[in-house]
Formats: C-alpha cells, sequence, structure tokens
C-alpha cells in the first residue's frame, strides 16, 4: 500500500508539478497541499486520472488555527475504489477568501460544503444553495471557530408566561470546569467567575 | 386546453413515526407524485466535534455512543482506531478479537432495527415485535461487558475496558447458534410477502455510478452492485484472518438493499462464531500504563501505579502532533473520523464522517418522480440515525 502511494505522490507531483506546494506520506497516508485557486483542476485531475481514479469525495473538514495568517485550512478526502487508495487535498486561505464549489464535479460535496460553511462561516462560490445544515433557523455565529465559546451564546427554554419557546443569553448555574493541563500552577479563570468580579468588583 | 395545477408543499416530520426520527422534510408535491423533497436536518445536533475538542482523549469517547445509538460499539472503534494509529501502539490480540465479537453484535443490532422499521414503515407490523426481543438479549451482552445497555463506552484506546467472562462468551455462542432461525423468520414474514414487495422493489433505485457520486458506502453502495467492504478491502483488526462473504445487490433498489441487510446478518453471525473459537487468552488492553489505566491492586502497592492512574484520570495521555483518518465499515456504511491531534492531551480537531449523513443528502434525487407513499419505503432503506446524521 505505501509503495501504491509513493507511486500515485510522484505521479501527482510530476503531472501537477507547478500546483503541489507540499506532498508528505505520514502515518501511511498521503497528503497534498495545493493553493486554493488550483482546487478544481486538481480535483478534476484526481478523478479522471487513470492511475489515480478518486471517484468518490468522503468528507470535507474545516479547521480553524486563529493565530496562523491564513487562518483556515480544508481537508477534502477522497477514496478511488479501484486501487483502494485514499487522498487528503489540503488547502490554506485567509478568512475572508471565497473558495470554489465542488459540487459540479461531487453532487455529495453539496452538504458538505454547507455543513463548513455553518460551522466555519467559509463562503463557497458557485454553490448552488448554501444555507445552514445544522444549526437552528436563525442561529448566528459558527460554532466550529475555536473563538466561539462551548456554551454559546443563547439557550432557548419554554416560557410558561408567553407559552412559546423563548431565546435568552447562557445563564450558567456552575461553571463549566474547564481544567488548563498546559499551566498547572495558575489555575483556571471561569467566564463566572470573572463576570462576578467585574460586577461586584470584590473576589467571592 | 391544459388546466394548470399548483404544487402542493407538505411538511413531513419532524414528529412523523415513519420519520425515523427528528427528520423535517419538506416536499413538494403534484397531486401524489413528488417533485422535490429539502430534508431539513440539525434537529438533533449537540455539538459532538465541539464537545469532542474539550475533552481528553479518555472523555471523548464516549460521544461515539451517542451518534449511531443503535449500534454503538461500531463508532468508538474507529476514534479508538484513529488514537492508536496517532499514538501507535499495538493492541493485544485478544482485545482485538473481543472487538470483533462485539462490532458484529453491533452490526446485527442495527440491521435488525433497520429491517424490522422499514417492514413497518411498509406496513408490517409483527417483524419489529419479534426483531426486537433479539435486540433485547443482544443488549444484555453489551451490558454484561461494559455494564451499560446502550452507551457502552466499552472500548478504550490499545483495547477494551475489561475482559468477558467466560459464561459470556458461551451465551454469546448459544445465541449465534438460535438466531440464524430467527432471521429465516423475519425472512419467512418479509422476503416472499406480496405487499413487502410491492411496496419495495424497484422503489429508490441507485445506479453504481450514482452511488458514487452520492459519496455513498455500505450497504447502500453494495446494494447497487459495487462489491466494497472496509472489512475486505481495507481490513483493521483480524478481520483478514475471518472468512465472511460480502452480499452484493443487483438492482440497487430498496429490496435488494434489504436482501444484503438479512444476508449480512447471516454473515455477522458466522464472524462471531469463528471468533469465540479461536477467541486467545492473555491482556485485554495495552499493558503500556502511560495510555492504559493500571490495574487496580496495583494501584494499592505501587506507588508508579498510582501515579499512573492518577495522571491519566486527570491530565489524560498526551498524542504526538499529527492527522489521521481512520475508517470502519459500521452497519450504515463507511464511519470515519478524522484526527488532527496537536501533541496536548485533547483532540485539536475531530471530524466525524458519518455514512448517514451523505444518504440522506441523496434524499431529493432518490425520491423524485416517486409517490408519496414510497417516501416512508426509501426513508427506511437508506437507514437514517438521527444521532449521526446531525452529530
Amino acid at each position: 500500500m505505501i509503495l501504491q502511494l509513493q507511486k500515485i505522490e510522484k505521479l501527482i507531483n510530476s503531472e501537477l508539478s507547478s500546483k503541489i506546494k507540499n506532498s508528505s506520506i505520514k502515518n501511511n497516508e498521503l497528503i497534498i497541499e495545493i493553493a486554493e485557486s488550483d482546487l478544481v483542476d486538481t480535483v478534476q485531475f484526481l478523478k479522471s486520472n487513470e492511475s489515480c481514479k478518486f471517484k468518490q469525495l468522503i468528507d470535507i473538514a474545516g479547521v480553524d488555527y486563529p493565530e496562523n495568517e491564513k487562518r483556515f485550512e480544508l481537508v477534502y478526502l477522497f477514496l478511488s475504489h479501484e486501487h483502494n487508495l485514499r487522498i487528503k487535498v489540503l488547502i490554506k486561505f485567509e478568512i475572508n477568501q471565497q473558495i470554489n464549489s465542488l459540487t459540479k464535479i461531487f453532487p455529495s460535496a453539496n452538504w458538505m460544503e454547507r455543513e463548513v460553511f455553518d460551522m466555519y462561516g467559509i463562503k463557497f462560490k458557485n454553490h448552488p444553495d448554501l444555507r445552514r445544515i445544522l444549526t437552528d433557523y436563525g442561529f448566528k455565529g459558527h460554532p466550529l471557530r475555536k473563538d466561539f465559546p462551548l456554551t454559546g451564546f443563547n439557550e432557548v427554554r419554554y416560557s410558561e408566561k408567553e407559552k412559546k419557546v423563548i431565546y435568552e443569553p447562557v445563564k450558567l448555574e456552575q461553571n463549566y470546569r474547564n481544567f488548563d493541563f498546559e499551566s498547572p500552577w495558575e489555575g483556571t479563570n471561569y467566564i463566572k467567575e470573572i463576570k462576578n468580579l467585574e460586577k461586584d468588583g470584590k473576589k467571592n | 386546453m391544459v388546466k394548470k395545477t399548483k404544487s402542493l408543499s407538505l411538511n413531513f416530520g419532524p414528529q412523523h413515526p415513519a420519520a425515523h426520527g427528528v427528520l423535517r422534510l419538506i416536499l413538494e408535491l403534484d397531486g401524489e407524485l413528488v417533485e422535490k423533497a429539502d430534508p431539513h436536518i440539525g434537529l438533533l445536533h449537540r455539538g459532538t466535534e465541539k464537545l469532542i475538542e474539550q475533552k481528553t482523549y479518555t472523555q471523548a469517547l464516549p460521544y461515539f455512543d451517542r451518534l449511531d445509538y443503535v449500534a454503538p460499539m461500531n463508532q468508538e472503534h474507529a476514534f479508538a482506531l484513529a488514537a492508536e494509529k496517532l499514538l501507535n501502539v499495538e493492541v493485544p490480540i485478544r482485545a482485538k478479537y473481543i472487538r470483533v465479537i462485539f462490532c458484529e453484535i453491533g452490526r446485527i443490532l442495527s440491521h435488525i432495527l433497520n429491517v424490522t422499521t422499514q417492514a413497518l414503515d411498509v406496513g408490517a407490523l409483527t417483524p419489529s415485535l419479534w426483531g426486537f426481543e433479539e435486540r433485547e438479549t443482544l443488549m444484555t451482552f453489551y451490558e454484561r461487558a461494559s455494564g451499560s445497555r446502550l452507551h457502552a463506552n466499552y472500548f478504550r484506546t490499545g483495547g477494551v475496558h475489561k475482559d468477558i467472562p467466560m459464561k459470556l462468551v458461551e451465551d454469546i455462542e448459544k445465541f449465534c447458534k438460535s438466531f440464524p432461525k430467527i432471521i429465516d423468520d423475519l425472512e419467512g414474514l418479509l422476503t416472499d410477502n406480496r405487499i413487502f414487495k410491492q411496496r419495495n422493489v424497484e422503489i429508490g433505485i441507485v445506479s453504481k455510478q450514482e452511488a458514487l457520486d452520492h459519496s455513498f458506502s455500505g450497504v447502500m453502495l453494495r446494494g447497487s452492485g459495487i462489491p466494497w467492504d472496509l472489512r475486505r478491502s481495507q481490513p483493521y483488526e483480524i478481520y483478514k484472518d475471518l472468512a465472511f462473504k460480502i452480499p452484493i445487490g443487483k438492482n440497487g433498489d430498496c429490496y435488494d438493499r434489504y436482501l444484503c441487510r438479512i444476508e449480512e446478518m447471516r454473515e455477522s453471525v458466522k464472524i462471531i462464531l469463528q471468533c469465540i473459537e479461536r477467541l486467545p487468552k492473555g491482556p485485554v488492553i495495552s499493558i503500556d500504563n502511560k495510555i492504559s489505566p493500571p490495574n487496580r491492586d496495583d494501584i494499592k502497592q505501587s506507588m508508579e501505579a498510582l501515579i499512573h492512574h492518577f495522571k491519566l484520570f486527570t491530565e489524560g495521555y498526551r498524542v504526538p502532533k499529527g492527522d489521521v483518518y481512520t475508517a470502519v465499515e459500521a452497519p450504515k456504511g463507511e464511519f470515519g473520523v478524522y484526527l488532527i491531534s496537536d501533541g496536548s492531551n485533547k483532540p485539536y480537531r475531530c471530524k466525524i464522517r458519518a455514512p448517514g449523513f451523505s444518504h440522506l443528502q441523496a434524499m431529493d434525487y432518490l425520491i423524485r418522480g416517486h409517490m408519496l407513499a414510497d417516501v416512508p419505503a426509501v426513508l427506511g432503506s437508506l437507514d437514517i440515525v438521527f444521532g449521526e446524521v446531525d452529530r
């Protein structure tokens, strides 16, 4: 299997030499990095080339690195049934960049891209129907970004008074306990305590 | 003169017994013909991926039980394999066998539920009553191994949590001997049943090409005649030593998918029997105490064991930097975990690839031009569980 992967890596590097920024085989998995503008061409090549035939798009995974200049990464996972191989295609880009949609090549990319849009706010060019998919109707924010708090901003409950489900800002009865193992001596700051401190101006 | 008719939109679900959970399907109907289907999902979205980013690897595992909750251990398996691949841990041979036994039990659990509820959707009540009795037996096996019937949390990085008693192995064997008779009974009720065939044959046909384009996997792919099973083509654990067949459909309709599932249950029984026959003795979890907790007796005796125990249950273990994608053949198709580690004790990113997500996406294309009454039949044969679709 590893030999096959090396062969594919060689082939891709020679055929698409100008497009491939980086390629490596780690943990028995081949990953290639390309510029986001070359995405459609590369994927088309991977799908149609005789010795690649990556005919199935398995998934699209977004990743957020807030400290990087190119904040977002998208990893496209492909599978070739004929050659029994997998490949990962990685693109890195900045927060406001739009990415070409793959829906023309793989119809299944439709919902996957909608999910990425929902979770990270990444926009896709030429997508037929870019709506939110997993979050609530009228949801604000993009939950899988690293700067989105785990507890979220709003919570819902049924209001006996108004006889309907209402949205309210999150009120935590108890702090979410997030132990910080990287700096064990300073302990952890809790959101609720910080808020109380600001309010009372004294330690509680 | 042609009379123009307005199409009718109909809300199917989210509280409809045939919606298999919380699917909201907006159908556009021309008379009884479906013109368009727009599935609205996410009503069961719990933010699993976000939660996993905040938990240590050990704490993240139980979330996988809650994805496809009719076959919990198969999901855990994908995550355990991903963490093991990054950590490069060796799993003891007995643990591999136990894992395979319980994954196949999971497959039977899921297929019984799917086959019988699909029958229920098209009007047959009895199969589900018979099937659920068997599911109950299987879930007691889960309970006897892990302590809980559904949310097992049994697989660990490096093996399984606890060894299984000899009596349980015997009981699983007894079940495997008696279960094929039950499959025969279910088949007797359904396979040649006129109504069941009328509702399923040539409904929701998927061609080979379309199955690939829509990222289908598992039975949805095999039902259309593509011989692809990860247990065979990219074998993990001990599957390459086991003898089993992979049933393939011919027409790619709902009926073929039903037949595939029935056959797969028979194959699973064979796999379990082979595993029980060969079940070796030995440890069930990696002996590396940096990853797996020490044994209880040692904690009372050895300082080092105590430290290991404390470190594992507070900080957890650190996983080397890197990214891996591991996939298992879950009952519903390819269930994958794409794990990115930044070298800390928590996953930096854990993308869950749920087979049902792609299958449900194709609903619009599958149902177009069919009658309204075919919607539950197609939905039933897709084998949708909202725990994994919504995540």
